[in-house]
């Protein structure tokens, strides 16, 4: 992957920024031009909305077959987790031992390295979901 | 639009195929399905090929000219498309096939499928295979493409839908009919433990759970409905086809354990073709994981929601069965060479409704129907077929 | 005005090892090491964290506990010696990841154990000057040592981030003062993997000089004398050091006690005086006074004289894990998974 390719998305990837629609105010993730519910009404109304980080563990599965870049981690959870928002996001699952995963577990993002271009090359930082803080 | 039959039909062997190159595949099964339907190459007027990502398993792309030229089609001039939708390239570029010569554009139209995988390592394999989902919010998480599937596992189970066990018994059964599939990866009867107790790749899903990385290529020739009979005597009918989109990443679906692709792709067929699930006497659906095969059977109308874990557990869908289900072992035992998968499944429908199908005849079927997915449900095509 | 910290957040990472378990890897009494150095067990990172992370983490623990516009940081400084890239700013991450980005001074710093403190000192001229309104300064490590090595027994990962300004702060720098010579006692040449020590030299004329004279000296600048303080925290390479130098400086245990991570997190470097001041910040009261001493190698020591104030009150501790509970819900390694999370087994390329 080329580093621009993987720049333009730092906001969505450190911060979860995804956007609202201002007409009906549904959140999505990542960011969308165009509203899925209200299609062209939605056409310039699309704002910028960072989620809050928290939400609930709709499912996951503990990966044992797993790309070589994340080899050390095996095996490691990934989830796809429902945030306080509504919409859904998919993630790895960190800080938590495997048989304490369960659906409807509380979780927050957490920043993580997520991948690298190898020793030489870029490290991705992005987010990760840690059991719930608070 | 005209009505539109198959006369002829080809298809390699699946499984690792150290000896074939991506063009040695491909033009097998062309030039078998060529044979049966005893064209002798100059009728031929389009070509659609379905291929996932030859780019990235052989480095090679613009594979519709690649097969128009080793298949002697080049110095005819032949207009041949290559189609892309994932696990749906093959079933796609058929559906493409159909509409060519529905609309009268085209009469003779060769559809073909292939896919080379084993020419690179698993692991690269299987990072291409992640990219049908959406790679930059999916795949680069970590998740991986069989991760995926095990989350609607996951839930499924979660929600009472199935059990692990009647999940397991997907394999067993795809197995119990690829062992009649002389074509077929996996010719060899399985028992449950086997599933449950091969190695995890992804909670709860196990290797028995996943299709195999396969080599293999699959065709079938197309032409007007009412032509058919200058070809051969056991035409099969093109009764209906329906396509659908979803979302790209399976999280952004309210419901996870339900493709609505499939849903709507199966209401348009059904609607096209006049007929029902209950008219159904086959069908061959796209389990690249067990899993997958359970949402297909209650998304496609045969069972109600939460119901077909059990009838696959009672033995329902076995040969014999009230509705048989992949009776070419699918994905799981006949071998998953992505691009060729779709086209196999139609290959599968018609030896059926031809009474071609030797030890693993559904008897007296009339009506067949295939259900194809490309990424995690997120491109679903639906054809229905039945005898002339 | 004063100048003081605003807000504070720390990070140790979930997974520890003990001195024992390295002992038995390398055939020697580990047993005997822990004691040695004080040290029970030390953190460890897991293979998807770095400074980058721990800094991350640690800085939004740090702007959860208040309101503070991040729009309104105007400098970010982030002191390690594991800094993940040689080239390329580890700053510019975090302070993208607590959005205080574009419009701030961002730099990282480097000088063994101390570059956080330092940065510390860069924000309170910053801040003290007008120059900025709000700045952090983060230390921050994942310090390797060569296995086998007795730095292996130590080094660890971890760090802490402050906020400093002008405004409800929530303790006040008296005063500062560094102590630096040329003492080359432990180094880490560019591309190698691993530091080099002076062994025994490290410790005379190297920490216990350098972190003896910056102690004296601000408590001579202040006027003060170890009873007018309720905490001293120490750099802490080990979990004795910090006692022996205390004590040389005629402070009691009670008075270090509460600063002293090392004995469970192992030596933090970057991160040992940060992290030893959040634990101090987690329990104290208005009116607490702490003396903080940093070291880093190479040499030189960096002194802080703090007075926590009233605002300490109404501060929101809770809105970020607290040094306690990161003490809490550790999950201990064998040597073999540690090795695997610290890069230490060749892989395939």
């Amino acid at each position: 992957m080329t580093v621009a390719r993987f720049w333009r998305d730092i906001p969505s990837r450190y911060n979860l920024y995804g956007s609202r629609c201002s007409g009906c105010g549904k959140v999505y993730f990542p960011m969308r031009h165009i509203c899925p519910e209200c299609r062209r009404s939605s056409i310039g109304k699309m704002q910028r909305h960072r989620l809050s980080g928290k939400g609930r563990v709709h499912s996951f599965s503990v990966v044992h077959d797993a790309p070589p870049q994340l080899a050390a981690l095996k095996p490691y959870a990934v989830a796809i987790v429902e945030m306080d928002e509504g919409v859904k996001v998919t993630g790895q699952l960190v800080d938590v031992d495997i048989e304490e995963i369960d659906i409807g577990m509380g979780v927050e993002a957490v920043l993580r390295k997520i991948g690298d271009e190898g020793p030489g090359g870029i490290i991705h930082y992005g987010f990760k979901f840690s059991p719930r803080f608070d | 639009m005209r009505e539109v039959a198959v006369i002829g039909t080809g298809v390699t062997q699946f499984g690792e195929l150290w000896d074939h190159s991506f063009r040695q595949v491909g033009i097998q099964a062309g030039l078998e399905a060529v044979y049966d339907a005893n064209l002798s190459g100059s009728e031929i007027d389009a070509m659609y090929i379905g291929n996932m990502s030859s780019g990235r398993f052989i480095d090679q792309h613009h594979i519709g000219a690649l097969i128009a030229d080793y298949s002697g089609m080049a110095s005819h001039n032949v207009p041949s498309t290559r189609i892309e939708a994932a696990g749906a390239s093959g079933s796609l570029a058929f559906r493409q096939g159909v509409m060519a010569v529905a609309s009268g554009m085209h009469d003779v139209v060769v559809v073909g499928g292939a896919e080379k995988m084993t020419d690179v390592s698993d692991d690269a394999s299987n990072f291409i295979l992640n990219s049908a989902a959406d790679q930059q919010w999916e795949s680069m998480m970590g998740a991986t493409f069989a991760s995926l599937h095990a989350m609607i596992a996951k839930r499924y189970i979660h929600e009472g839908y199935a059990t692990r066990e009647q999940i397991a018994q997907v394999a067993v059964k795809s197995h119990l009919h690829g062992a009649l599939n002389p074509k077929a990866q996996f010719q060899r009867q399985i028992k449950l433990e086997t599933v449950l107790r091969s190695p995890m790749v992804a909670e709860p899903l196990t290797m028995f759970d996943c299709s195999p990385i396969s080599d293999g290529a699959a065709a079938v020739v197309l032409c007007p409905l009412d032509k058919a009979h200058e070809y051969t005597d056991k035409p099969v009918k093109v009764l209906g086809t329906g396509q659908a989109s979803d979302t790209l990443a399976l999280y952004q679906r309210p419901d996870i354990c339900s493709f609505g692709a499939t849903k709507v792709a199966s209401r348009m067929a059904y609607d096209i073709a006049g007929v029902g699930p209950e008219d159904i006497d086959l069908v061959e659906v796209h389990d690249d994981y067990t899993i997958s095969e359970l949402l297909a059977l209650e998304d496609m109308g045969f069972f109600p929601r939460g119901e077909a874990g059990r009838a696959v557990e009672s033995g329902e869908t076995e040969i014999g069965g009230r509705l048989p289900v992949n009776t070419s072992g699918g994905l799981k035992a006949r071998g998953n060479p992505i691009g060729a998968t779709g086209v196999a499944q139609i290959v599968e429908l018609v030896t059926q409704l031809r009474g071609d199908a030797d030890k693993r005849q559904v008897k007296g079927a009339k009506t067949g129907m295939a259900q194809s997915i490309g990424g995690t449900g997120s491109t679903a095509v639906i054809t229905i077929m039945g005898v002339a | 005005m004063d100048v003081g910290i605003v807000s504070y957040g720390a990070y140790v990472p979930r997974y520890r090892i003990t001195p024992m378990e390295i002992g038995r890897v390398w055939g020697q009494d580990g047993k005997a090491m822990s004691k040695g150095l004080y040290i029970n067990s030390k953190s460890v990172p897991s293979p998807d964290e770095d400074v980058v992370t721990i800094s991350a983490q640690a800085a939004r623990g740090m702007m959860r506990r208040v309101q503070v516009d991040p729009a309104d940081i105007g400098a970010l400084y982030v002191g390690s010696e594991s800094h993940p890239y040689a080239v390329k700013p580890t700053g510019t991450i975090v302070a993208e990841a607590i959005e205080a980005s574009p419009e701030l001074c961002v730099a990282d710093l480097e000088f063994a154990c101390k570059a956080g403190t330092a940065g510390m000192q860069m924000v309170m001229g910053m801040v003290g000057s007008g120059m900025i309104r709000y700045g952090v300064a983060i230390g921050a490590d994942t310090s390797q040592g060569a296995p086998g090595d007795a730095l292996e027994y130590s080094a660890s990962a971890g760090g802490a981030a402050f906020l400093i300004g002008r405004e409800d702060i929530i303790a006040r720098f008296n005063g500062t003062l560094s102590y630096t010579t040329d003492t080359p006692d432990f180094w880490r040449r560019e591309g190698q993997p691993y530091p080099s020590h002076g062994g025994r030299f490290t410790g005379e004329p190297a920490y216990f000089k350098h972190v003896g004279e910056a102690a004296r000296r601000m408590m001579e600048r202040m006027g003060t004398s170890p009873g007018d303080y309720n905490h001293i925290v120490l750099h802490q390479p080990n979990g004795k050091f910090p006692q022996r130098m205390a004590s040389m400086l005629g402070f009691s245990d009670e008075q270090v006690s509460r600063g002293l991570l090392t004995p469970m997190v192992g030596n933090t470097y970057s991160g040992a005086v940060p992290l030893g001041l959040a634990a101090v910040l987690d329990v104290a009261k208005p009116g607490d006074r702490i003396l903080a001493v940093a070291y880093g190698s190479g040499a030189g020591s960096d002194a802080f004289d703090i007075t926590v104030t009233d605002a300490i009150k109404g501060f929101d501790r809770g809105a970020a894990p607290t040094i306690d509970a990161m003490m809490e819900n550790t999950r201990e390694l064998d040597y073999a998974t540690y090795a695997k999370y610290r890069g230490k087994i060749l892989m395939k390329g």
